[in-house]
Parts: C-alpha cells; structure tokens; sequence
C-alpha cells in the first residue's frame, strides 16, 4: 500500500497557496520541508500552556516541560538508534554541531601534522570548521575525489588514509547532488586505522533509515528543520566515551556541576555541551515531527520519495537542452540540473514566476562546482507531499525554458 | 535626446503593457539584455565587476564630448536585461546628470517584486558603480 499523497498534503497548510498566480509547487526541500500542523499547533500548545524552563525549576509547569523536552531526546535516540538519550546533543542547526565537534574533539584530539580527511562534495558548513582547526593546530585537510558522475572515488579514500588521520568528515547524501556516499565502507575504513568518523546527516535523516549503532559513526549531524520540524535546531549524536573524553563546548549554566571561583566541574553528558537556556519550544515541537515521519513509515517515505525521483528523470531527459548534475546509482531525491547555456539564477526565476520553487546557485558546495566546471546548477528536491503532478508542472516549465533558448 | 524623466516614463509604460504576468515580465527583461553592445573580451576581469551582485556583471566607462559612456555585461540573461534598463536610461550623459538622476521607474514598475530581494541588492549596486563613474569623470573635468 502506497502513501495516500493527497491526504499528507492535507496536513501541510503552506502548500496551499497562489505563488504569481500559479498554485505553489514546492521542490525546494533541501533546503528545508514545510511543517505539518502537528508540528505547528505542537509550538503554539507549548506557548500556550507549558512555557517554562527546564532541568531546574521546583514547579509543575517546568517538570512538564522538562518532560516534553527529554521525550524528544528519547525519540531521537528511537529514530537513529543511539544506544542511550545521553548520546543525543541538541544545538542549533547541522552547523553547529560540525563546530561542536571541530572545537572540543579538535581541540584535544588534533595536534600539529594531523590529518583530517572530507570529500569533494562537503558542504561548506563541512568544509570551513576543519579548515579553521587545521589553520589553528597546523594539521592537514585532505579531499577525496569524486568521479564524473559524482560519486567519491573510494580507492582514493583509502589512499589518502594513513596513521596521522584522526578524523573522517564525510557527508552521508550530497546536497547539491544527492549522492549517497558508501559511509560503512568508509567507517570500516577509518576505523581500522584508528581514525573517527563524522556522518554529517543533513540530507540523509530525512530520507533514509538511520542506524548508528549498526553504521558505527562516532558522530552523526543533522537539522530538525529539514525533517519537517521547527528551524534553529540541531541534532548531534556522538559515542559516550568519545563524548565524555571531549573538553565541553561553551561555558555557563546547564553545563556545570558545581560553579566555585577556583574551579568549575561539568555536568554529565548531555548537558555538559548544552550551555545556557537550550532551545525547548522548538526541541518540543520537533518530537511531532518524529512521530509525523514514524507514523508514514520512513521505508514508505523513501519508496514515495524514489518513484518521484526516477519519474522525474524521465520526464525531463526528454527534453532537449537538460543536463542532468551528478548520475551517482544511490541517490536521495534531490534532482541537480542545467539547461543548456543558461545560467541556473534565471531559470530559477522563471521557474518561480510559474509558482515552481526551486533552488539555484552553487548550494553551499563551492569546491564541487569548481571540480565540475559548473557556476552552479539548479536543484529540485522532493519530499514526502510532493505528487508526480507536480513534476509533470516542473517538466512543461523546464521544456518551455529550453525551447526559449533552442531557438 | 530624450530626457533621463522621458525614458523613464518610457519604460514604465512599457512594463504597465505587461501587466501582472511575471513569466512575460522576465522575458521582456531577458529580450532586453540583447540590445547591449558587444563587450570586449580583454575587460572581462576582476577589477571590472561589480562587487555586490550574485551573478557576474562587467561594467566600464569612458568619456567622449563631456559625455560618459558605459559598456557592460552579464553571465546571465535576466541581469543583462536589468542593465540594459539602467544604461538606457543612463548611458551618453553628462556626469552631473548621472549624479543627479532619480530614477523613480525602478519603484514604478515595482522592480523589487519583479526580481526578489537578493537581485534588488545586486541592481542597487549596479546603480551605485554607475553614479560612481559618474563621479569620477566629474571630478576629472573639475580638476
């Protein structure tokens, strides 16, 4: 039994308007998903009724947000199944846990001559933290190479491994190009020379099943806001021992176990890398998300979320001028494109006049479209509300842009 | 010659044709940047952009009879429309009247909704490089 599309789109209230005077076609997922009314009213009920800081008042208003605000962390742990709560780190965004690790593990595990490995197709949020490290400790940051069809090269990876690694920042699915990276080879890799390994999630969460004790990642990022969740909310899974080992992150309240003048003792993971009044509205709200997902089922999600994708292959490789970006075998649902001598920010803008949203540029992944020769190229990506009808509008826009120009 | 308020007046009653239809609006927009003369080749550098814009705009000028005159390009269609709007309006004048110019079309035809927030920020740099050579050759003739 499929997904009954129409009846999800339901549950989204922004997906129901006018963009230009065309009814709105959203495809720009990637960048982040809409948010289903559980996730809204869930916002709008804590406000209303719970408000309250956590962990430390003696009333019932914060013993019930405290409550709502460790059901979350219970069922993150649930949804990448982290052996316990206390593995799971809540920050602002992807972002921010990238720097959390960068700073803390970096700053004790990161030494002069040290190697940190990423690949061609990071995120610049996956790429400036390592540099910053690697410019302070006087480390080296090393890149593995991706093929034309923009999958990396893993004999190259392995190459570039050797004893001074410490750690592997690698992305999970590419969000330029919607490459799912082989990470269980590249953990096993990494492992067994000695060296960590980083997932950074941001597109892979929302499409994939995620298992970090069978990945065995040290660590495992991603964003609420990209799973239909609230913004400025950040997941950061990392091992118990590698977290405890870890130098907290920021200092102030939260963090700290006993505050004299002469000396600070931290808190027990995971308070000790959450500083100050964390963010609960949003980490509340995010539990509905989760459960939004949990009750689609993920498998049925990416089932959706595929079909999309390969119909939308085929509707738009027929037309003349497409060039398809990055034709890795594993994708997520992410459709990177350009047309032929155009340049993506104008197709973009004639794709919004007909109420398509889209997202054009170089996304954030510089150095990959430098390796691929291109500006930039133009991104659809599909979620779980999106319906092949919509596709049918994206191909007639894309073919009407390109006949324009075959002219 | 028409005056800078004549080719204005022009230009929002062309887009006043056009009407609420994004999809022509930008077409029109994109027909336009053909009108641009040629660009020499050997001013495409770095030192001839125009900081501030997304997307790549050339941008020389020279003077001739008091007058200065503006050459420029653009990577893509949509802003090479863009500044062919502002150099018709602006092109083969004196530099006090480049100074000196209010250019109300841009509000009129309500560019701001036209290209978004972003390509609104790259526009005001273009008009900002164009009053500043405007500037420089002003000076040059003071001096």
């Amino acid at each position: 039994m499929g997904l009954d599309i129409s009846k999800i789109r339901g549950l989204f209230p922004v997906l129901h308007q006018e963009v230009h005077g065309k009814p709105l076609v959203y495809f720009d997922n990637a960048a982040t998903t809409q948010k289903p009314q559980v996730v809204i009213d869930a916002l709008t009920k804590y406000y209303a009724t719970d408000n309250s800081n956590i962990h430390r008042g003696a009333h019932a208003l914060a013993d019930r947000a405290t409550r709502y605000f460790e059901d979350t962390r219970e069922g993150i742990q649930r949804f990448i199944n982290a052996r316990e709560a206390a593995e799971v780190i809540f920050t602002k965004g992807t972002t921010e846990s990238i720097n959390l690790v960068s700073s803390a593990f970096g700053r004790k595990f990161v030494e002069k001559g040290d190697e940190i490995i990423i690949s061609t197709m990071e995120h610049h949020a996956n790429i400036v933290p390592w540099q910053m490290l690697c410019e302070e400790k006087g480390a080296i940051l090393k890149v593995i190479p991706i093929n034309e069809d923009g999958e990396i090269i893993f004999t190259e990876f392995e190459k570039l491994l050797t004893p001074k690694t410490k750690l592997v920042s690698i992305v999970h699915a590419s969000n330029a190009l919607g490459t799912i990276n082989p990470v269980k080879k590249i953990i096993d890799a990494a492992h067994s020379i000695g060296a960590k390994v980083l997932l950074d999630g941001a597109q892979s969460a929302n499409h994939l099943q995620i298992d970090v004790q069978d990945l065995d990642c040290d660590f495992f990022v991603f964003s609420a806001h990209k799973l239909y969740g609230p913004t400025g909310l950040g997941i950061l899974y990392g091992k118990r021992d590698i977290f405890e080992s870890m130098p907290p992150y920021q200092g102030g309240g939260e963090m700290i176990k006993e505050v004299t003048f002469e000396k600070t003792t931290f808190n027990e993971i995971p308070f000790k890398f959450e500083a100050g009044t964390p963010n609960i509205a949003d980490v509340i709200a995010f539990k509905a998300a989760i459960d939004f997902i949990n009750d689609l089922g993920k498998d049925e999600i990416r089932a959706h979320e595929d079909e999309l994708l390969s119909y939308a292959n085929e509707q738009l490789t027929q037309i003349k001028g497409f060039i398809p970006v990055g034709t890795a075998k594993e994708k997520v649902s992410v459709l990177s494109f350009n047309i032929n001598a155009m340049h993506p920010y104008d197709v973009g803008m004639m794709l919004d006049a007909n109420g398509i949203a889209v997202r054009t540029g170089h996304h954030c992944t510089q150095p990959l479209m430098k390796r691929l020769g291109l500006e930039g190229t133009v991104r659809a990506s599909f979620a779980v509300y999106n319906s092949k009808s919509e596709i049918d509008k994206l191909a007639e826009g894309v073919s009407r842009i390109a006949r324009i120009k075959n002219k | 010659m028409s005056s800078i308020e004549e080719v204005q007046d022009e230009i929002v009653s062309e887009f006043e044709i056009l009407g609420d239809d994004k999809e022509s609006t930008i077409y029109y927009i994109m027909e336009l940047g053909g009108s641009l003369e040629d660009f020499p080749d050997n001013e495409r550098f770095e030192e001839n952009t125009i900081k501030g814009c997304q997307s790549k705009v050339w941008l020389i000028a020279d003077e001739k009879d008091g007058k200065v005159h503006f050459n420029a390009d653009s990577n893509t269609d949509i802003t090479k429309g863009l500044i062919s709007l502002l150099l018709r309006v602006l092109n083969y004048r004196s530099p006090e009247e480049i100074i000196n110019a209010k250019l109300d079309f841009v509000e009129r035809i309500g560019m701001g909704s036209i290209i978004g927030s972003q390509r609104s920020n790259g526009f005001a740099s273009m008009i900002k490089q164009i009053k500043l050579y405007a500037l420089v050759f002003q000076t040059k003739q003071n001096a």
